[in-house]
Parts: structure tokens; sequence; C-alpha cells
């Protein structure tokens, strides 16, 4: 019976870990961010909403005009 | 290939893009999916200060390395624009698409509107009929 109760505990909260791990990232995915690709191969990522919030605007302002 | 076949192509083969502009710096619209003429040059304008402003980014991180590509991902679709030579491209596609795919999409298209037309074959003239030479019948040797 105690084995029993372990292994339960032992599944839900592997699952929790797991669920946790998909949630995060699929949060991660749906980020608004700005990837810019440079000649050389370069890139810089912007995510900070500081750093990203103009071009963000301009891109929310395009998908807008294109529909 | 002109830019309407470009963009028709472009359709055909990426179903993630929902609309394109093609354009030069300065607003000269090349092509585009959009049906109206005024919204892709707004679409064109938006896209180069949003290009502006990312190439202001560049400094101290890339050097003066050129741009070449962005992508900017929102909840409610994603925004490309790709440069290939003086033409960039502008398209918008549902959220979270095939990033690499649609970049590659999108370089395609650009190339394939600098590929010149192939020449339609020339027309053969017709063949100049060789007069005939009929041979004057042999006086029958028998007669």
């Amino acid at each position: 019976m105690r084995s029993r109760n372990v292994l339960t505990g032992v599944l839900l909260g592997a699952g929790s870990v797991a669920g946790t791990l998909v949630f995060r990232r699929r949060l991660a995915r749906r980020q608004e961010r700005v990837d810019v690709y440079f000649g050389d191969g370069s890139m810089v990522s912007l995510a900070k909403p500081g750093e990203a919030e103009p071009l963000l605007r301009r891109a929310r302002q395009i998908l807008d005009l294109a529909g | 290939m002109d830019a309407a076949a470009a963009l028709e192509r472009l359709r055909e083969i990426s179903s993630q893009v929902r609309a394109a502009v093609i354009f030069e710096r300065g607003g000269k619209i090349v092509g585009s999916t959009l049906g109206d003429e005024g919204r892709a040059k707004r679409v064109a304008a938006e896209a180069e200060a949003l290009l502006d402003d990312a190439e202001k980014r560049r400094s101290g991180a890339t050097g003066g390395a050129e741009f070449a590509q962005l992508d900017v991902a929102l909840r409610d679709g994603s925004v490309f624009v790709v440069r290939d030579g003086k033409r960039l491209i502008v398209a918008t596609t549902a959220p979270e698409p095939t990033v690499g795919l649609v970049f590659y999409d999108l370089k395609s298209t650009l190339r394939e509107l600098e590929t010149k037309p192939k020449p339609a074959p020339r027309k053969r003239a017709p063949a100049k009929s060789k007069a005939r030479t009929t041979r004057a019948k042999k006086p029958d040797a028998k007669s």
C-alpha cells in the first residue's frame, strides 16, 4: 500500500514537472520578439519590452494593414 | 520572371504566407499580393521604417554588416522582411510559422525576380522550297 502511494506521488511529481516544462516552452515561443540577421551571419535578438517595443509596434501596424 | 508571377508562385509554394509586398527603398512598389496599391505603399513604408529601426540596433553589436533579413514574432502573426540586392520583400504569416522555411521562400521569390525570362524561341523561317528539278523525261528508247 505504501509503495503504491510513493509511486503515485512520484508520477504526480514527474507529471507536474513535465507539464511546467511544456508550458514554459510554449510561453517562450509565444513571447513577442524581434530577430535581426546581418550579412556577415550575425544576429541580434530583441525580446526585452523596452528595446523591442518600437519595432513590435511597427510590425503590429504592418499586420493590421496587410489584414 | 515578373513580380506578379513571382508572388503567385510564392503563394503556391508557401501556405504560411498571408500577404507580401515587394518594394525598393524609397517607396517604389515592385509587386504586391494586396489588391489596394495604397495599402501596399503603407505596408512598404512601415517595413522600411521597421528596417531603419532594426539597423540602428546593429551598431556595436555587428560592426558595419549590412542588413539581410528580420522576423518579428507577435501573438497575432509574424512579420518578415528580407533583402536581396536593392529589392526587399515584406510578408506576414500566421502565428508561429516555420521561420527558416519562410525566409527561404521569400529569398527565392526575390531571386526569381532577378532572373530574366528566357527569350521566346525564334520562329523558324519557312523552309525555302527548293526549285523542283524535274528531270525531263528521257525519251523512251523504245518509243
